[in-house]
């Protein structure tokens, strides 16, 4: 809903008692590069954006806003890919891209405290004097704010063995909707009452807006290998996902790609990647010295077993960065093969990865869309990478129902609509898909106890029971309709 | 022996929607062997212990999905004949322990600093909610940010958010094998030691302080051990003596004599890793997890263990052998008491899961 006039002039004037003008946007032209975030098919102006860079100015900001009922949507660096960052048309956007500061980056305890505007590689990079590192690297890790990523619970290439964001941050301050301040989580391993710090991980600026982060960093291994296979068939390359894990051994990063994304990243990146492969594998070990060297023989053999055709082992750090760079590189490398693409985010047992990706080759036929995967395989971790023209007629709808159908069939075979990009305004249809009206009942009751008036990027996230009645004809399971006892219209 | 497969979540589903009905709360206890951990709740038991066995186990997907009632003795031998571990290796203070108590009251065992706690290991949960309806959230897939991290939320809650009916852990393979070794070391030297580890890479799995030594466990292949025990020899003068197996599970489930010969009030405090040794108390202590936890048998008021833990960025817990009056758990601040008791209300309207078993209102 837009916000009356009234309203909208109180807020504006009460906004600018907080902050200097060059603070607070207002100008038609001046709010553009707020409309959308990285999934910028959707595109929204917000009443006003606000860049504070106090904690103090955030609490006055939330305490304004909330007293005049305004919703706000937290912004980091706009990376997002699930919209999560659109504005609300009668909201603002509190942006925190002015956080950019590292407090304190502690080698005794292996911590760094900073502000949550900081980007991902930023901390990483101010570690590094101490041999210490930042695990969590999103492949946004340039630009996306580490704010953003503990919203998002992002995770990244070594999340395999490393964890994600949530296992990887130890305290945060938030500033609830009623402006105050709370700090959760310690830099203890654990603290007493709920676990309040894991829910606000992934919570999409729903709950609170992050100021503080105290994230850990860890030593940097003595040795690392990435050895790159190659495989005739897309299946191998899926069960030999598998048969890695089920050697015992956690690679710090397994990823995969096929035949279109190679193509688009060699073009790229120039990585020397097997063009008349129809699936790479790319797997990172390391440790130190002897622990790889025992890994190393190991994966060796199980991915000649799993009918890899060819395997290269790279030693340099110069080899490493060119095979990574292309992994790295992918989604650009897509775009320049396609006037648009579409980034899905489901992910599915490892053992379903074949039958998936045959389906989804299925999918592409169907619609007739062209379709690349790049993903963390590791976790079971799907990017499919859709290929479209917007200026076609209907091309986008296309995309978007072939995009729904893929993450329907994750639902299917055990897994879940988003493995790291989080829903946002994207992927709410879906949740009716994965969740029954009682457990979004149940998201909804949290929400209440942070956030009764809903201001907190509503209309985000958690898609009410009215609107999945309303999608409930698109998704009639045994005949019966979802959501039998709303009244529809 | 098999796990017992008996699913009795129909029955519980309609015994928390009559206790709806008659506005009856209710104290859900698993084995009770972590009956002590909480306060006092003034309710009638409901047992859970019936609603037992393996949902599903793949291997290799690192996954196992298990009913709540199941005995950790009998998870850990089914998931050792895979070679696989729980990454947080749950104390089993008795035989009757259960997972649905480890994943209530998020208590792990020695490995938890170096391979993760509970909630670092749970990918989805099923339970009863506050209106006795039977609802999932997270998963088993290891990535999953769909709708908000209520599996996590439910760890360390204490059921007092909803009756967990099933739980899917990530497993982690088993290393091939422990290396135990032990040396002399005043508490300061000890910290000190750890305080080095925690910047090298080594196989550690475990690390303990008492009694003037050291004790370690690595994990690991034959060959690397080997190497690591050498690395040790020639920084540290070992203990000839070598640790005995059931070593780690003493400690793990509170029957080394720390524990058990003590008449004084057991005391938990869980502190930066990074502080310094305590010296304001006499009383014998015992350090894990890198001195991150720490263990002390005292007398001592309660305010001055308190101030001690806090003082250092911590929190102590009164674990076991309480003074009468004495709160299981630190006083949190008012604004996120206010928040634990908002949660509280809307996930549990009724209020029927264990009342005030954490804190008043929570
Ligand atoms: C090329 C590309 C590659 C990517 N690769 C990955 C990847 O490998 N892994 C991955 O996980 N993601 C990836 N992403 C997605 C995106 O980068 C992540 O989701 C990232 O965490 C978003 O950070 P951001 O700062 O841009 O957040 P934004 O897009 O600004 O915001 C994201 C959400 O977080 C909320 N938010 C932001 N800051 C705060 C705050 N301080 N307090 C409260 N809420 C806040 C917003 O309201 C919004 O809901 C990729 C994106 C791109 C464009």
């Amino acid at each position: 809903m837009p916000l009356d006039l009234n309203t909208k002039n109180d807020l504006i004037f009460r906004l600018g008692e907080i902050l200097p003008p060059a603070s607070l946007i207002t100008k038609e032209e001046d709010l553009k590069p707020y409309e959308c975030d990285g999934l910028s098919a959707y595109q929204r102006l917000p009443v006003a954006a606000v860049l504070p860079d106090t904690i103090e100015q955030v609490q006055q900001i939330v305490k304004v806003c909330s007293q005049l009922q305004v919703p706000i949507v937290a912004r980091g660096a706009g990376t997002g890919l699930s919209g999560g960052a659109l504005p609300h048309e009668g909201g603002i956007i509190l942006g925190l891209s002015r956080f950019n500061k590292i407090l304190d980056v502690d080698l005794k305890s292996q911590t760094a405290r900073v502000q949550p505007g900081v980007r991902n590689l930023a901390i990483s990079e101010a570690a590094r004097p101490f041999g210490l590192y930042y695990a969590p690297d999103p492949s946004s890790q340039i630009a996306c704010s580490i704010g953003g990523n503990v919203a998002e619970n992002a995770g990244g290439v070594h999340c395999l063995k490393y964890g994600l964001t949530v296992h990887n941050i130890q305290q945060i301050k938030i500033v609830t909707i009623d402006g105050e301040l709370i700090t959760l989580g310690s830099e203890t391993l654990d603290t007493p009452g709920y676990d309040l710090l894991g829910l606000m991980t992934g919570s999409e600026g729903m709950l609170g807006i992050i100021v503080e982060i105290v994230v850990k960093l860890l030593p940097k291994p003595h040795a690392v290998s990435v050895l790159m296979a190659s495989f005739d068939k897309v299946e191998d390359a899926g069960n030999a996902v598998a048969a890695i894990i089920a050697e015992g051994v956690i690679p710090a990063g397994l990823e995969m790609m096929d035949k279109p994304a190679i193509h688009a990243a060699e073009a790229f990146a120039k990585a020397n990647y097997p063009l008349d492969a129809e699936a790479i594998l790319l797997c990172e070990l390391d440790g130190d010295a002897e622990q790889l060297a025992e890994q190393i023989c190991l994966v060796d053999k199980t991915l000649l077993n799993a009918r890899a055709s060819n395997i290269v082992i790279a030693e340099s750090a110069e080899e490493q960065a060119k095979l990574w760079a292309g992994r790295k590189s992918a989604f650009p490398a897509v775009g320049r093969i396609s006037p648009d693409y579409y980034c899905m985010d489901g992910t599915i047992p490892r053992k379903q990865i074949a039958f998936v990706l045959q389906e989804i080759s299925r999918l592409s036929e169907k619609f007739d869309l062209g379709v690349a995967n790049v993903f963390h395989a590791g976790d079971g971790n799907l990017h499919p990478l859709i290929l479209y023209d917007a200026n076609k007629e209907g091309e986008l709808e296309k995309a978007e129902q072939f995009g729904a159908e893929i993450l329907e069939l994750s639902v299917k075979v055990g897994g879940t609509i988003t493995g790291e990009h989080g829903v946002g305004h994207e992927k709410i249809d879906q949740m009716c898909v994965q969740f029954s009206p009682a457990e979004l009942t149940q998201f909804f009751a949290v929400k209440s106890a942070f956030d009764p008036m809903s201001l907190l990027n509503p209309g985000k996230a958690i898609p009410t029971l009215h609107r999945c009645a309303e999608l409930g004809a698109m998704h009639v399971h045994n005949g019966e309709l979802p959501h039998p006892e709303i009244p529809r219209f | 022996m098999p796990i017992k497969d008996n699913d009795i979540s129909q029955d519980l589903e309609l015994f928390v929607k009559e206790s709806i009905a008659a506005g009856m709360p209710f104290a859900i206890h698993g084995g009770g062997s972590k009956d002590f951990y909480g306060n006092p709740v003034d309710a009638g038991p409901l047992d859970v212990t019936a609603h037992s066995g393996i949902v599903s186990y793949d291997p290799t997907e690192l996954c196992i999905t298990v009913r709540a009632g199941t005995p950790l003795n009998e998870l850990e031998s089914l998931l050792a004949e895979h070679q696989q571990v729980l990454p947080f290796e749950p104390p089993q203070y008795t035989d009757k322990a259960t997972i649905g108590g480890a994943i209530a009251t998020g208590i792990s065992g020695p490995r938890r600093a170096y391979s993760g706690s509970v909630r670092d290991a749970i990918l989805g949960v099923q339970i009863i909610n506050g209106e006795g309806e039977i609802v999932n959230f997270g998963g088993q897939v290891m990535k999953n940010v769909a709708g908000y991290d209520l599996s996590r939320l439910i760890v360390r809650s204490l059921g007092t958010l909803g009756l967990i009916l099933n739980v899917s852990i990530r497993v982690i393979p088993k290393p091939e094998r422990d290396l135990s070794l032990s040396f002399e070391a005043s508490q300061e030297d000890a910290l000190a030691f750890f305080q080095d580890l925690r910047l090298k890479l080594l196989p550690v799995t475990a690390t303990l302080w008492k009694d003037g030594k050291v004790y370690i466990r690595f994990s690991a292949s034959e060959k690397i051990l080997q190497s690591t025990q050498q690395k040790m020899a020639s920084e540290h003068k070992l203990d000839e003596a070598s640790v005995t197996d059931d070593f780690w599970q003493n400690i793990r489930d509170h029957k080394d004599d720390f524990f058990t010969l003590s008449d004084k009030p057991l005391w938990r405090l869980s502190l930066p890793p990074t502080s310094d040794n305590i010296v304001r108390i006499n009383d014998p202590q015992l350090i894990e997890w890198g001195g991150a936890q720490r263990w002390v048998n005292s007398n001592a008021p309660a305010n001055i263990i308190h101030s001690i833990a806090s003082s250092r960025g911590g929190y102590a817990t009164a674990f076991k052998r309480r003074q009468a009056g004495c709160a299981v758990f630190p006083v949190l601040e008012p604004n996120l008491l206010h928040l634990h008791r908002q949660l509280k209300r809307k996930m549990d309207p009724h209020n029927l899961f264990n009342p005030n078993r954490m804190y008043q209102g929570v």
